[in-house]
C-alpha cells in the first residue's frame, strides 16, 4: 500500500496502483491517472466508461470484467481496447479509482 | 400444506439438490425437475474423449434415470421466470407456480460470440472438447495428426473447469509422445490472465509442469477471433499466434431463459447470488446452484456438490419461515490430470488457496502434488459421482466445510510470499 498526490490531495492506492478507498477519487484525478498510463486524453468516449464503472461498482460493489463492461456500457470490445489498450477493465477501474476487477477461480 | 419446490436443470447441481430436498421435505411437498432434454452428461468424461480415454456413449446417462421416487421431472424448455408471480413459463406456455425456485441451469457454450470460431475450419482445425461431439470429433483429428502448431486457446473466464485447458495440453504431451509425433508439434497454451492459473499458490506448480512439459504459454491475450483459413489466433489489441490446430475453450454464459426473465440475471446470463446462503440476489425464495451462479467459485461439480449441502439446510428453513443460515465458503475440490497416468489434487476456498499436504486429512490423498493415486482417484470419482453425488449421499470424510487438517498451512504462506515477492 502506498500514499500519493493527485490533483492535491492525498489517496491511497494498493501495490498495482488501484485507489483502496474509492471514496477518495475526484474526477479531476483521472487525467493524471491516465497520463501515468500512458493514454494522453480523456476523449468523451474514455468518460463514458469511466462513469459506468463508477456506477457499476456504486451499485455492485465490485467493478465488472471486459465482457460484462462491454454488454452492459454499449461499447463493443474492440473499442473498449483501442480506448485502453492492454486491460480495459483493469485500466478502466484504475482510471476510475475503484478496485481492481475481481477474477473468477 | 402442500409446497412446490421447482428445479430449473437437471444436470450435477439440479439433480443432487432435488434428491437431497425429496429426502429432507414432507411427503406432501413436490419436488419438480424441468429440463429441455433427458440426457444426463458425465461432464468431467470430456477431457478423456479425445484421448481415447473415453467412450462418448457411455458418458449419457437419462437425467430422469438419476432422481429419487417421487421427484416429477418434466422434458420442456423454460422460457421464462416471473419473480413477481413466482411462475415459471415453460416453452409451449404452460406456467407453473412455485413456492421455491431453485436455478440450476448451469452454463451454455457461446461459440458464436467469438468471431470466426465456428467458421471456416470449424471441425477440421478448430476444435473444442467443451462439448461432447465437439470432444468426438477432435479425437478422430489427434489420431491422425502428423505434427505441427496446436494452440490450446481459454477465450476468456468464466469457464467449466478452468483447470481443464491445463489438463487438455498435459494429455495432449502424453498422447502426442506415445503416437510419435511430439516433436513435431509445437503445444501452445494461450490465456487472457497474466499466469497459467488463476490461483497464485497453483501457478508455481502448474507453470513448473507446462516448462517440463515443454508446454508454452502466451499470456494477456485477449481473443478477438480465429481465423481459420489463415490459421491464426488474433487478439483485441492485434497480436497473432499461428495454428494448424486450435482447441478452443469458448466464452460461456448462462442459459438462455435468464436472459428472458427480467431482474433475474447479470449481463452474461449468470445470477446474481449471495455467496453464504446462496439465495438469489433479486428474491428470497429464489436459490442458485452450480455453475448458474456469479459466485467466484470455480463452475466444477465438487462446488455443486459442496453447496448442495447449503442449499437445501437454508431452503428448509426457508419453507419453515426461518432466517436461511447456513453458510457456503466457497470450498472447491480438484483432480489435475498430468498425463502419463498421473494427477494433481487441489483444495481450496475462499479464504484458503490451494496448498501441499493430504486430503481429507494427515493420511489421505497428496495435495498440490503428481501421483498415481490422486489417478486413480480421478478415475474412481467417476462411480462416485454416479452413485454419491447425483443421490445426494454423504461422502464419508468429505464435507461442505473445507478442512483444514491434513494442509501444510504455513509452507504455503511461505510459498505465496515467494511467489508475490517475485512478481
Amino acid at each position: 500500500m502506498t500514499t500519493k498526490t493527485l490533483a492535491g490531495a492525498q489517496v491511497a492506492l494498493d501495490d498495482e496502483g488501484f485507489f483502496t478507498d474509492p471514496d477518495q477519487w475526484s474526477e479531476a484525478m483521472a487525467s493524471e491517472i491516465a497520463r501515468g498510463e500512458g493514454i494522453a486524453g480523456l476523449t468523451e468516449r474514455h468518460w463514458q466508461v469511466i462513469k459506468f464503472m463508477r456506477h457499476e461498482y456504486d451499485e455492485k460493489g465490485a467493478a465488472p470484467n471486459v465482457r460484462a463492461l462491454a454488454k452492459a456500457s454499449g461499447v463493443p470490445i474492440k473499442e473498449l481496447y483501442h480506448l485502453f489498450p492492454k486491460g480495459p477493465a483493469k485500466l478502466a477501474a484504475k482510471i476510475a479509482g475503484v478496485p481492481k476487477p475481481r477474477g473468477c477461480i | 400444506m402442500s409446497r412446490r419446490v421447482l428445479v430449473l436443470g437437471g444436470g450435477t447441481g439440479g439433480t443432487l439438490a432435488a434428491n437431497r430436498l425429496r429426502r429432507v421435505l414432507e411427503p406432501t411437498d413436490q419436488v419438480v425437475v424441468v429440463d429441455a432434454d433427458n440426457g444426463h452428461l458425465y461432464q468431467p468424461g470430456f477431457l478423456f474423449v479425445p484421448f481415447g480415454m473415453a467412450s462418448p456413449s457411455r458418458l449419457v446417462r437419462s437425467r430422469a434415470g438419476q432422481l429419487r421416487q417421487g421427484v416429477e421431472f418434466v422434458e420442456s424448455a423454460v422460457d421464462r421466470v416471473d419473480l413477481d408471480a413466482d411462475t415459471v413459463v415453460l416453452a409451449d406456455g404452460t406456467a407453473i407456480s412455485y413456492d421455491v425456485l431453485v436455478v440450476a441451469s448451469g452454463s451454455r457454450l457461446l461459440l458464436d460470440e467469438t468471431e470466426g470460431l465456428t467458421g471456416a475450419g470449424w471441425g477440421q482445425r478448430i476444435h473444442t472438447f467443451y462439448s461432447l461431439p465437439g470432444a468426438a470429433v477432435l479425437g478422430g483429428a489427434l489420431a491422425t495428426f502428423e505434427g505441427g502448431r496446436i494452440a490450446v486457446n481459454l477465450v476468456d473466464l468464466p469457464v467449466k473447469c478452468p483447470v481443464a485447458p491445463l489438463e487438455f495440453c498435459f494429455l495432449a504431451d502424453w498422447y502426442l509422445r506415445r503416437r510419435g509425433v511430439r516433436s513435431r508439434t509445437q503445444l501452445t497454451f494461450v490465456t487472457p490472465l497474466d499466469a497459467a492459473f488463476t490461483k497464485a499458490s497453483c501457478n508455481r506448480t502448474l507453470s513448473g509442469l507446462l516448462g517440463h512439459k515443454g508446454v508454452e504459454v502466451v499470456t494477456e491475450f485477449a481473443t478477438a477471433a480465429v481465423d481459420g483459413e489463415k490459421g491464426r489466433l488474433v487478439s483485441y489489441d492485434e497480436r497473432e499466434v499461428d495454428f494448424d490446430m486450435a482447441v478452443m475453450v469458448p466464452l460461456h454464459g448462462g442459459a438462455a431463459y435468464i436472459e428472458r426473465s427480467a431482474g433475474l440475471g447479470d449481463p452474461l446470463g449468470f445470477v446474481p447470488t449471495d455467496p453464504a446462503t446462496l439465495q438469489a440476489k433479486a428474491k428470497p425464495n429464489v436459490f442458485v446452484i452450480g455453475d448458474a451462479t456469479d459466485l467466484r467459485a470455480s463452475k466444477a461439480g465438487s462446488v455443486a456438490h459442496f453447496e448442495g449441502e447449503i442449499l437445501v439446510h437454508n431452503v428448509r428453513r426457508f419453507l419453515a419461515g426461518e432466517e436461511p443460515d447456513a453458510r457456503f465458503d466457497g470450498h472447491t475440490n480438484c483432480f489435475i490430470e498430468t498425463g502419463f497416468g498421473r494427477a494433481l489434487l487441489i483444495d481450496f476456498n475462499d479464504d484458503l488457496d490451494p496448498v501441499p499436504g493430504r486430503f481429507p486429512g494427515p493420511v489421505g490423498l497428496p495435495l498440490l502434488k503428481e501421483s498415481r493415486l490422486n489417478h486413480f482417484g480421478k478415475l474412481a470419482f467417476e462411480q462416485l459421482y454416479w452413485h454419491a453425488i447425483l443421490p445426494g449421499r454423504e461422502i464419508p470424510f468429505i464435507e461442505s466445510a473445507m478442512p483444514a487438517l491434513g494442509k501444510r498451512r504455513q509452507m504455503a504462506e511461505e510459498a505465496l510470499e515467494m511467489v508475490g515477492g517475485a512478481r
